[in-house]
């Protein structure tokens, strides 16, 4: 009898569920997004602001074909398994014609994954793993923001000038650590066949025991440091290391260290010098920035953090490949997609057919201390079309369509 | 050798952080015997109203009155905590606790994003302790001496509180024997009350000690509360020396094992807990725990078998299941099936929790070996649908056998930390094999074959399985084996006099809940299409007891009613709010608060009052 009921319950739940589907008008356009709000606040709530800005923008240029824009967002609670459960209900209830957004690299390659079975187009917006357009690409999936190869290379560029010979290794100790120091390693070495690495250390996530690392850091006596870490852990390296003398005479090089998300929490213990990519938000001297910068200070009194440029782009570049596709069919949008021009507060990005790669880029410059704030110096902008890999080693790497 | 004292003075300095977060944990464990989930909430509370009374306080008293202030503060909400929420369901099942704390934890941290904002928030260092000292040569952050003394302080501190005065002896007492305490006329509710408000006052104390050294952010309960617990564990439940012992262990292993394995610490804590508890099943300094009086709170209604009128009305629920397709999208199909997959997942655990009285902190583990399991039948050996969703209950059957052999050597909360190191093992194997779990990017392309692709289908046959699987739960329980079970949980002794073996029932039991859990992860990998070490997470075990306890764990089928509503309201919920674990925590303690037996057992014990017009 319990179980009956329970099943009944179900059942009865189910169908409430179906029932709450509302009938969509036909002149409105409709985009599923999905995103770690819950989990990860800090990044994704300047990042929401972001779309929503550039939503309210094409909307007042007339939406596309005169037709109205409208985004579903959804929360996946950091979870790969919900990501699927809200991809599923934007496509099967809301009657959404493409997917964006993802934080997480595995919640960016679930949904990817999802993408390809039911045949729809996803646009990735943030995860940065390499698989999502190459190990585990797939015709439907598109990526926004330069993979942690570009970034690597990036960086590689500058690392190479240094006088270091002996490099130790810090990175958290899950794929997209272990993905981005090795793709380092491989590249430095490639430049640098004189280099030697000396030590390495693999903090869990989120659990970093500084002190024991930065003492195992220090005993290995490097030239320079690679570090990975980020968010509270980086918090925690950076107060020992910089207590214990690790930084001192050595030479650090650092993944995403300059994103105000990550840069504005170390205030006024920003270590200086430190050679990273990032985001200068009121440096930055590219003009589609001046604009963006503007709306987005009138609109939310707050300045953009680099989640806010991304969520931004990512819906003017879903706007326009949906515009070229002049279609709502998922076929039409990735010929559509494949090879398109987008405009971004970085300047004009184009996706790559062979690999579905943009070629939006980052900044990477020095971290210094301005006014007990962490600041970037000497920065450039790195146009992701110089490091994405070589055509044949996303032919060797992407599985056929 | 120099280098070798520095690393050792870290480990020390660490040790210390550790023990302030964990000595807290300790206390509450060892006299109310909660196993206080909400311990990690109230640290992260401490570190962010230490970051935020630091800044209003200033000059040098300000930092320091700063970090007491705060932890005042959020002492007196734990006290509030305890006397508006907890003294309410004392007397009811252990678990329920754990159940109201793990609601509280989540309603936190929804509620510090709300008051904080969501960024990581950094504190000042400690005034007149910023720098280094130089200790042979070498410089050492000079807070860090402070916290290697503050760590000995404490446990001395706490040591005299126990042990010379009277509060401290009726504490010790109530460690030992609460009913005879509250024969003696000691006010209990108020020694419980102290005593939470204590250990919560140590929690915040130890968060905001680490200041000078960590920035408040809103994920760090749920990266301290299983770390403070395994140590508690360790050292032995209660026992605040264990607790210090087990903190210093742990710390100099790490300091000293990542110059050998880099990657080792994300295990450690884990294996040194199996291997303790493997060898000495009360922790290191722990005593066997006294029998219960009484099977408190789990007062069980009589189980029966279905009467024929009943098993009617399973066949038409189950027929109304059959048939929701023809009026369900596909939406609607797949979250029936995960609902249907959990309440499988849910009775299996209830074999376990309910029948035998073994509560597992690590179910998740089997569920997630079996969606492994048919994840890399599928991937790695390329066997059909249908091998991998026999392969999937097999690598779990498997794995519930051999972690179950030790796991059932243990008893009660030593038995629930046992299954949660394993769960935790496994779980690292999955997120660090990379090459063939593809680690935390875990495994895709897991879709059913094209008989099973469409929504509807696949719900048929989450349907079948799931039915079986829990009719044949039911006949297990309703065996021999299942009465030798149940008179175990209830009589360990009487129920040996007459020959039966608790190793070997246990044994089987935790096993078979193992297969059927698997059977439910392999549908699980189907039915999302991929597979992650989430799979095997502490927080999807946390669900499952959620479940279990919601539908009501003295029941037969608890379990299944209490997936069918934990499930559905999460799958809604964070469809329709950003607040999903504010909306989530709350409905918890409402539940519990209201419904301490259950909803099912509710349900039951209103009829049974109906018919017979007895009991409160």
């Amino acid at each position: 009898m319990k179980t009956a009921s329970a099943l009944l319950a179900s059942a009865t739940l189910a169908v409430a569920l179906t029932a709450s589907v509302c009938a969509s008008a036909q002149d409105t356009i409709k985009i599923g997004e999905i995103n770690s709000y819950s989990r990860l606040p800090s990044f994704t709530e300047p990042y929401r602001k972001g779309w929503q800005l550039a939503l309210e923008q094409i909307n007042a240029a007339g939406g596309i074909d005169g037709k109205k824009l409208e985004v579903i967002s959804k929360d996946d609670g950091g979870k790969p398994a919900e990501a699927v459960t809200a991809a599923n209900e934007l496509v099967a209830n809301d009657g959404v014609v493409m997917l964006a957004g993802t934080f997480f690299s595995n919640i960016g390659l679930a949904v990817s994954d999802f993408a390809k079975q039911k045949k729809i187009f996803f646009l990735a917006a943030e995860p940065l793993t390499d698989a999502i357009t190459l190990s585990k690409g797939n015709r439907y999936t598109f990526r926004l923001r330069p993979s942690n190869y570009e970034q690597a290379a990036m960086l590689v560029d500058e690392a190479a000038k240094l006088p270091a010979k002996k490099w130790a290794t810090v990175a958290p100790n899950y794929e997209y650590g272990q993905s981005a120091v090795a793709v380092f390693k491989k590249l430095l070495s490639a430049k640098r066949p004189d280099i030697q690495w000396v030590g390495e250390q693999w903090p869990p996530i989120g659990k970093i025991d500084a002190g024991a690392v930065v003492e195992a850091l220090a005993k290995t006596e490097p030239d320079a440091i690679l570090n990975v870490t980020f968010g509270p852990d980086l918090v925690k390296f950076v107060r020992e290391g910089d207590t214990r003398g690790l930084f001192k005479g050595r030479s650090v090089v650092s993944f995403l260290t300059g994103e105000p998300e990550y840069l504005d929490p170390l205030k006024g213990d920003t270590p200086q010098g430190w050679i990273v990519t990032g985001y200068p938000w009121n440096a930055v001297t590219i003009p589609e920035h001046a604009a963006f910068l503007k709306a987005y200070e009138a609109k939310y009194h707050d300045y953009p953090r680099l989640g806010s440029v991304v969520g931004y782009s990512t819906l003017k570049a879903a706007a326009a490949i949906l515009a070229k596709a002049k279609s709502t069919n998922s076929e039409k949008l990735v010929d559509a997609a494949e090879g398109i021009q987008v405009e971004t507060p970085f300047g004009k990005v184009t996706f790559r057919k062979i690999d579905h790669q943009s070629t939006f880029g980052t900044f990477v410059g020095k971290t210094a201390l301005k006014d007990g704030k962490g600041v970037l110096v000497d920065f450039h902008y790195c146009d992701g079309a110089k490091y994405l890999p070589p055509a044949s080693e996303v032919e060797a790497l992407r599985p056929k369509d | 050798m120099t280098f070798l004292f520095n690393e050792f003075a870290t480990g020390l300095a660490s040790a210390s952080s550790l023990f302030l977060a964990a000595c807290g944990l300790s206390i509450i464990f060892g006299v109310t015997r909660i196993v206080n989930f909400s311990h990690g909430a109230f640290y992260m509370l401490g570190a962010y109203a230490a970051v935020t009374a630091v800044g209003h306080l200033s000059g040098d008293f300000g930092f320091w009155g700063g970090i007491v202030v705060a932890s005042l503060l959020v002492a007196a909400v734990g006290a509030l905590v305890e006397m508006t929420l907890l003294r309410r369901i004392y007397a009811a099942h252990e678990l329920l606790q754990l159940l109201l704390t793990f609601g509280v934890t989540l309603v936190v941290e929804d509620l510090v994003v709300l008051i904080w904002g969501p960024a990581d928030l950094l504190g000042p260092r400690a005034p007149g302790l910023t720098g280094a000292v130089d200790l042979f040569g070498q410089p050492f952050p000079t807070y860090d001496l402070l916290l290697i003394a503050l760590g000995p302080l404490t446990l001395i501190g706490l040591e005299l509180l126990l042990r010379r005065t009277r509060w401290g002896v009726l504490v010790r007492a109530a460690t030992q024997d609460r009913e005879m305490v509250a024969a003696l006329g000691v006010n209990q509710q108020w020694l419980f009350t102290g005593v939470f408000t204590l250990g919560i006052f140590l929690a915040a104390f130890g968060a905001a000690l680490e200041l000078p050294r960590e920035a408040a952010s809103h994920t760090m309960d749920l990266q301290i509360i299983t770390e403070v617990l395994v140590v508690v564990v360790i050292g032995g439940l209660g026992n605040v020396f264990g607790t210090f012992l087990a903190a210093i262990i742990v710390s100099e292993l790490n300091a000293f094992g990542i110059l050998v394995l880099p990657k080792i610490s994300i295990i450690l804590v884990f294996l040194v807990m199996a291997l303790v508890l493997v060898v000495r099943p009360w922790g290191l300094l722990g005593r066997a725990e006294a029998t219960a009086r009484a099977a408190s709170g789990l007062q069980v209604m009589r189980w029966h078998p279905l009467i024929s009128r009943e098993r009617l009305f399973v066949i038409v629920g189950i027929a109304a299941a059959a048939l929701l397709p023809l009026v369900a999208g596909d939406y609607a199909l797949t979250v029936a099936s995960e609902v249907l997959i959990f309440m499988l997942f849910a009775a299996s655990l209830q074999l376990l929790v309910g029948a035998g009285g073994l509560v597992s902190f690590g179910h998740a583990a089997y569920f997630g070996l079996g969606a492994y399991g048919a994840a890399l039948a599928l991937k790695q050996f390329g066997l059909s649908m249908a091998a991998a969703l026999a392969a999937g209950p097999l690598l779990g059957f498997a794995g519930a056998l051999l972690f179950g052999w030790f796991c059932v050597r243990l008893s009660g909360v030593y038995f629930a930390m046992l299954t949660l190191a394993f769960a935790q093992i496994v779980w690292s194997v999955a997120f660090q094999w990379t090459e063939v779990t593809g680690g935390d990017n875990g495994l895709i392309g897991i879709w059913p074959n094209a008989w099973v692709a469409k929504a509807a289908h696949f719900y048929w046959l989450t349907l079948a399985l799931v039915t079986i699987g829990i009719a044949l739960l039911r006949v297990i329980l309703f065996s021999p084996f299942g009465y030798a079970l149940r008179a175990l949980r209830d009589n360990e002794l009487r129920a040996e006099a007459i020959g039966l073996s608790r190793h070997r029932v246990q044994w089987f039991a935790f096993a078979a809940a193992g297969a059927f859990a698997a059977l439910a992860g392999a549908l699980y990998a189907f039915l999302k299409g991929s597979v992650f070490p989430d799979d095997l997470g502490i927080p999807l075990s946390i669900d499952g007891l959620a479940m279990v306890l919601l539908g009501g764990v003295g029941t037969v089928a608890g379990g299944v009613v209490g997936a069918a509503l934990y499930k559905s309201l999460s799958i809604w919920v964070i469809s329709h709010t950003d607040y999903s674990k504010l909306v989530l925590g709350l409905l918890i303690i409402a539940m519990v608060s209201i419904f301490p037996q259950g909803v099912l057992g509710a349900l039951s014990r209103w009829q049974a009052r109906g018919i017979v017009g007895e009991q409160p």
